[in-house]
């Protein structure tokens, strides 16, 4: 069984809802990032979502688009990523890491040598941002390495795509929006939860959901009827300008430590 | 017996042009894409709608626009014949507005009441705020800061059409940043918004959507020069930024296999020094906003920050239907350098009494190269896409003249 798939299987055992983390793979210091992984899960995170800087950053916010280039600006690139999850799994063989980022970057590298050292290094799942579906024929040499290509769905996705997202799903499924989303794709609490229980009906693979998740209170809503939510923006915007991997470490963890409490008290 | 492609066969129902093109965005904008291609599917075969874009090219734009022979032009270089497709004459003096009636008109139909756009230069910017003005649409442009100091003109333009210009600060402060936050936004209000993307790239509809509303580019040119010349011409020329003038141009003439296609991309300093915006000369195939093309970008796979003297040749990527006929052998991509074109934008100047835009500028400093290389009889048509007007201050700074 994958780390992944590992994680969610124990996680239901327990009757618990997972906390996924995501953080900008070298920022706010290249430096910081092993240590700071270890402090994730120290913190309660159950999967790590590293994000791959991308010069053009196309769906996300301001939040994570800064820190993209803060860490190309110091020169990350995907090659110092992979060396910074091998010298994760050093000590932690056991939390999963999907690299999260766009294709340009992986493309340059090349899928089938990406694939080959993305195993090696201990990733155990990729999410391309920019890689819907229909597209994801170039991403064949990473699943076939055994690798999850974690899937999206959103608040638009048609009910025909929904049926086939389910299907495909591997590793996870992210159910996503931006925060602060206006017009059609605006749903309540409410509407999110019924929306991801038939999505959870169906989908051969548990339900992560990343939906504007800012703090205890948000998290324990939404972890209410969600396999695990994410936190990406808020903790990225902690973060920022910490100076040590200590003072990275002990932001992650006063940030995180209530929200794990209030998921894990319900 | 070989099979003649049919090269206005692309994209296919994916948007792919071979392996170019596709729909490389987030999940939240698939839907809103698949509203869109479902609405222009319809639209472009709805003789209503063919008629009222027609009457809009016509008596709004000004269409047609003349096939015009440089005599003096021709004369001064000694070779082949030179004829322009006189884009410039358009209302608000270039192609864009081919394209932006045209997607105006679309989102009128789809019910949208807010236009928003990206823009470079500012040509694509003023030709939305145009036609937002025209149709009484809320229009927001979004702008890279650098680009709002570079064209302060075009930027007062646009709000004196009634345009909200919004600063983009974020990366390069350019054209692909723009890009990025109008995307965003787009996601955000998709409710009410439609966005207008100014070149022949995006995800799919876009590449196909422009390239249709700018195809009438080439529909003309090869109709007035069969006329004018009683023959085709040897050889079609455009300036290739994102591409839309230049595949507004070749698309007719895709599958008149005796005439060649060249298109110019901005050299910038020269390929050699590595400022420049040559995506099909120099860069690799890749993916960036929404599909697979060729890019620059570095061995870490980040998009590079480009160079030229024109703002609107100024993009790290292209159409990918333009990568598809590079790899297919069907158009030729050659550099020329902000000193050529500087050069051609002169002669032309002084020969023609025409002063055309930097980005159009690169099309007759090609098309200059290639009518020394035919003989006399021979013909070479460039696409003069805009008028130069928006570039005499940035020509006067650099020839160190204070205006």
């Amino acid at each position: 069984m994958s780390r992944i798939a590992s994680r969610f299987a124990a996680l239901k055992d327990a009757g618990r809802t997972g906390l996924i983390t995501f953080i900008t793979a070298g920022d706010p210091s290249p430096e910081h990032v092993v240590p700071l992984l270890h402090g994730l899960v120290a913190a309660g995170a159950d999967v790590i979502e590293l994000g791959v800087p991308f010069s053009d950053p196309m769906a996300d916010g301001p939040v994570i688009q800064h820190a993209s280039e803060r860490a190309i600006a110091k020169g990350v690139g995907l090659a110092n990523v992979l060396a910074w999850v091998a010298a994760f799994r050093e000590t932690d063989d056991e939390t999963p890491i999907v690299l999260m980022g766009y294709l340009n970057p992986v493309e340059m590298y090349g899928y089938a040598s990406f694939a080959e050292d993305a195993l090696e290094a201990g990733v155990d799942g990729i999410l391309m941002v920019d890689c819907p579906l229909e597209e994801s024929a170039v991403l064949k040499p990473l699943r076939d390495a055994g690798l999850d290509q974690i899937l999206l769905a959103s608040p638009t996705t048609a009910e025909g795509r929904l049926a086939q997202l389910c299907e495909a799903a591997s590793g996870f499924l992210y159910y996503v929006s931006f925060a602060g989303i206006t017009g059609a794709a605006q749903l309540s609490t409410g509407q999110i939860a019924e929306r991801v229980a038939g999505i959870r009906a169906r989908s051969k693979a548990p339900v992560a959901v990343g939906f504007g998740v800012r703090d205890a209170a948000s998290a324990q809503a939404i972890g209410a009827f969600a396999d695990a939510v994410v936190i990406g923006s808020a903790l990225v915007d902690r973060l920022a300008g910490a100076g040590s991997a200590e003072d990275a470490a002990g932001r992650a963890n006063d940030f995180l430590a209530p929200i794990r409490a209030a998921l894990d008290a319900r | 017996m070989t099979q003649i492609p049919d090269f206005h066969a692309y994209p296919d129902a994916h948007g792919r042009f071979g392996d170019y093109g596709g729909i490389y965005v987030a999940e939240t904008l698939m839907e809103p894409l698949a509203e869109l291609t479902a609405a222009y599917e319809r639209l472009r075969q709805d003789p209503a709608f063919i008629a009222e874009l027609d009457r809009d090219l016509k008596y709004y734009v000004g269409r047609p626009s003349p096939v015009y022979f440089a005599e003096r032009l021709t004369k001064h270089v000694g070779g082949a014949r030179i004829i322009l497709k006189r884009e410039d004459l358009n209302h608000t003096g270039a192609h864009k507005i081919n394209n932006t009636v045209g997607q105006a008109l679309v989102a009128r139909h789809m019910g949208k009441t807010r236009i928003i756009a990206e823009t470079g230069a500012g040509q694509h910017g003023v030709a939305s705020a145009t036609v937002a003005a025209r149709m009484g649409l809320k229009c927001v442009v979004y702008m890279g800061a650098v680009d709002i100091e570079r064209q302060k003109i075009n930027v007062y333009r646009m709000r004196l059409l009634g345009a909200e210009v919004v600063p983009v600060t974020s990366g390069s402060q350019t054209l692909k940043d723009a890009l990025n936050d109008a995307m965003r936004d787009w996601v955000t209000n998709v409710a009410d918004t439609f966005y207008i993307i100014g070149t022949v790239a995006g995800p799919h509809p876009y590449p196909q959507m422009v390239r249709d509303f700018n195809a009438i580019v080439g529909r003309e040119a090869r109709e007035q020069t069969l006329e004018q010349f009683g023959r085709l011409p040897d050889v079609i020329t455009a300036c290739v930024g994102g591409g839309s003038n230049a595949i507004g141009l070749f698309h007719a003439f895709l599958n008149d296999s005796g005439v060649r296609i060249v298109g110019a991309e901005a050299a910038g300093d020269g390929i050699g020094t590595g400022r420049h915006a040559a995506s099909l000369a120099a860069g690799k195939p890749g993916v960036l906003h929404g599909n697979r093309t060729y890019v620059l970008s570095d061995a870490n796979g980040q998009i590079i920050e480009t160079h030229s003297v024109s703002a609107g040749l100024d993009y790290p990527g292209v159409g990918p239907e333009h990568a598809f006929l590079k790899d297919a052998g069907r158009a030729e991509y050659v550099g020329v350098t902000d000193d050529e074109a500087l050069e051609a934008f002169h002669l032309l100047a002084r020969t023609e009494g025409i002063l055309a835009a930097l980005e159009s500028s690169h099309a007759i400093a090609q098309a200059i190269k290639l009518a020394r290389e035919l003989p006399k009889d021979g013909l070479v048509l460039a696409n003069l896409s805009g008028r130069g007007d928006k570039d005499v201050h940035t020509i006067a700074a650099r020839e160190g003249i204070e205006l």
